[in-house]
């Protein structure tokens, strides 16, 4: 027998609806009855919490005294250049802009000390950011330079809008080669030395609802501490990959836009990264709850670490000359266990994204949703499924 | 008084008991917080040792001209605990153990006993909750 999402919310509203997170339900189905479960438990949520490079944020500074315009000219948040290609006192600044002065990997690897993530952080935690702007000058807007303090509260919006969050699935990044690397997915040691994961495993959102069958565009979510908003299919979305038995993919497949008010978001959720010889990143924390409509979803929700497997990639040559070729799978079992069974090597495992911060976001959200603040949305529209053909394509290049 | 140090033994020396004699004459104690052999057959040993002033600076010195590389460790690490996301991708990183995982919050902990300070999760941290004290 199903459910509606109409009849979850009513039961949310009255104080009577079951929710359970994602790690729960995977311990609870192990002993008990799936049939049961999925008749008893009206939600399962779920969290992450990992650097998400392609993440970043509209602000909206109002308008100075005479006008001025940024488009067309030039625009730094604490020295760190955001976008100057919109109208009037808009702009967009992205978690891996870096300051034109920072040395890079000059010297590598550079240590990226402060970027756009950065800057992120420091507006939702409320921190003063100096302000410039270099303008050409017209009629209308006839300025031609701020410079000046703000703070998050003294702008009129500030939207975080990420055009790919929350991977599902992604790889375990390795070095075959002889000599450290510095990676997006950390520092990797030679000759296998360790490997790095970059998910929550049995918490992680899209993990959980394999097919998106109750994601989609419209779904409310926690986001960065506050409530925010699935805007659309992530960017490089690949719903094609290949899929292990429960339907799960094997390597990164969906992604998620997301987009919410960064005035509500909290310092404990979204904090700057640098990741050493890479760049600077956003650390973003997302709960996603997932309505337990009938069976099928309810097993999906429940599926342990164990049963989650992630491909081993090689950082030294696989990933940066795109030859596709994996060294196998490990299970996100083993990867938290803190060692991971790879080339019949004992590897040391460590993770980018924080499974107790995860845990935390599942639990939070839980308690919004049993606390009556967090009703459940209804898909406006479902996203492309793994037999509709939506590919993801290499660069052309060469023309 | 303690003082940590890394100690680089030639070839020729590593199969010798230095270390044993030194203790004994100097009436240090000591405490081996990791030993290994390069590649290239050196032999390298961190260490924490313990005795009067005079005599640790005299047993180093002694150690010097037997030919064996010293570097004192002088600064150490610490953690900020508020920077600290949990995330471990510091773990792998280090040499010693230092750095590890509760097994049943996930939370990550630093054992500044452990540590010998080599520097090399400081680069690992994403939100530098790894920093220098010196
Ligand atoms: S400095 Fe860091 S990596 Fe080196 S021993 Fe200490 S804790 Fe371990
Ligand atoms: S890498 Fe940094 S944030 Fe992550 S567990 Fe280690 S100290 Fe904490």
């Amino acid at each position: 027998m199903g459910k509606t999402i109409a009849e979850i919310n009513k039961k949310i509203k009255e104080g009577r609806a079951v929710v359970v997170t994602a790690e729960e339900i995977a311990g609870l189905a192990k002993k008990q009855d799936v049939k049961k479960l999925a008749a008893e438990i009206d939600i399962v949520t779920t969290g992450t919490f990992g650097p998400m490079c392609s993440s970043g944020v509209f602000l909206n500074f109002g308008h100075s005294n005479p006008r001025i315009k940024i488009g067309g000219g030039k625009i730094y948040l604490n020295g760190v250049p955001a976008y100057a290609g919109l109208a009037a006192v808009d702009t967009y600044i992205g978690a891996a802009a870096t300051p034109e002065n920072d040395p890079r990997n000059s010297e590598h690897p550079g240590s990226f000390k402060y970027g756009g993530g950065h800057v992120i952080e420091d507006l939702v935690a409320g921190r003063e950011i100096m302000l410039e702007i270099n303008a050409y000058g017209t009629d209308c807007y006839p300025k031609r330079g701020v410079s000046t303090r703000i703070r998050l509260k003294d702008l009129n919006e500030a939207i975080l809008f990420n055009p790919r969050n929350c991977y599902q699935n992604y790889n375990v990044a390795v070095n075959l080669s002889k000599k450290t690397i510095y990676t997006y997915m950390g520092i990797l040691k030679p000759e296998l030395g360790n490997a790095n994961y970059c998910s929550a495993g049995q918490l992680s959102p899209l993990l959980k609802d394999p097919y998106l069958r109750t994601i989609g565009l419209g779904t409310k979510i926690f986001l960065g501490g506050g409530t925010g908003y699935v805007a659309w299919w992530g960017t490089q979305f690949n719903p094609s990959v290949k899929r292990t038995k429960n339907g799960v993919p094997a390597a990164g497949a969906a992604t998620l836009a997301l987009i919410g008010d960064l005035k509500q978001m909290k310092p404990e959720y979204i904090k700057g990264a640098s990741l050493t010889g890479y760049g600077t990143s956003l650390i973003v924390g997302i709960g996603i709850p997932i309505p337990v409509l009938n069976e099928d979803i309810l097993r999906w929700t429940a599926i342990p670490d164990e049963e989650l497997y992630a491909p081993v990639v090689d950082y030294s040559n696989d990933y940066p000359n795109c030859t596709g070729k994996t060294l196998g799978e490990v299970n996100y079992g083993q990867l938290k266990s803190g060692k991971a069974e790879i080339l019949k090597k004992e590897v040391p495992t460590g993770s980018l994204s924080s499974y107790k911060k995860a845990r935390e976001i599942a639990d939070t959200l839980k308690k919004w949703i049993t606390g009556g603040d967090f009703q459940l949305t209804e898909n406006v529209m479902n996203f492309p499924e793994p037999d509709s053909g939506y590919k993801f394509r290499a660069m052309k290049e060469g023309r | 008084m303690e003082r940590k140090f890394v100690i680089h033994f030639p070839k020729t020396l590593v199969d010798k008991p230095i270390m044993s004699d030194l203790v004994k004459r100097y009436s240090l104690d000591f405490n081996i917080l990791k030993a290994y052999v390069t590649p290239e057959e050196e032999g390298t040993l961190v260490l924490a040792l313990q005795g009067t002033e005079e005599n640790v600076d005299t047993a180093v010195k002694d150690l010097k001209e037997m030919g064996a590389r010293i570097q004192s460790i002088s600064s150490d690490i610490r953690m900020v605990r508020e920077l600290c996301t949990d995330c471990t991708a510091c773990i792998p990183l280090c040499p010693v153990d230092a750095l590890y995982r509760d097994k049943e919050d996930f939370s990550v902990h630093f054992d500044a006993e452990k540590c010998i300070a080599c520097g090399l999760c400081i680069k690992a941290c994403p939100t530098k909750a790894l920093v220098f004290t010196i």
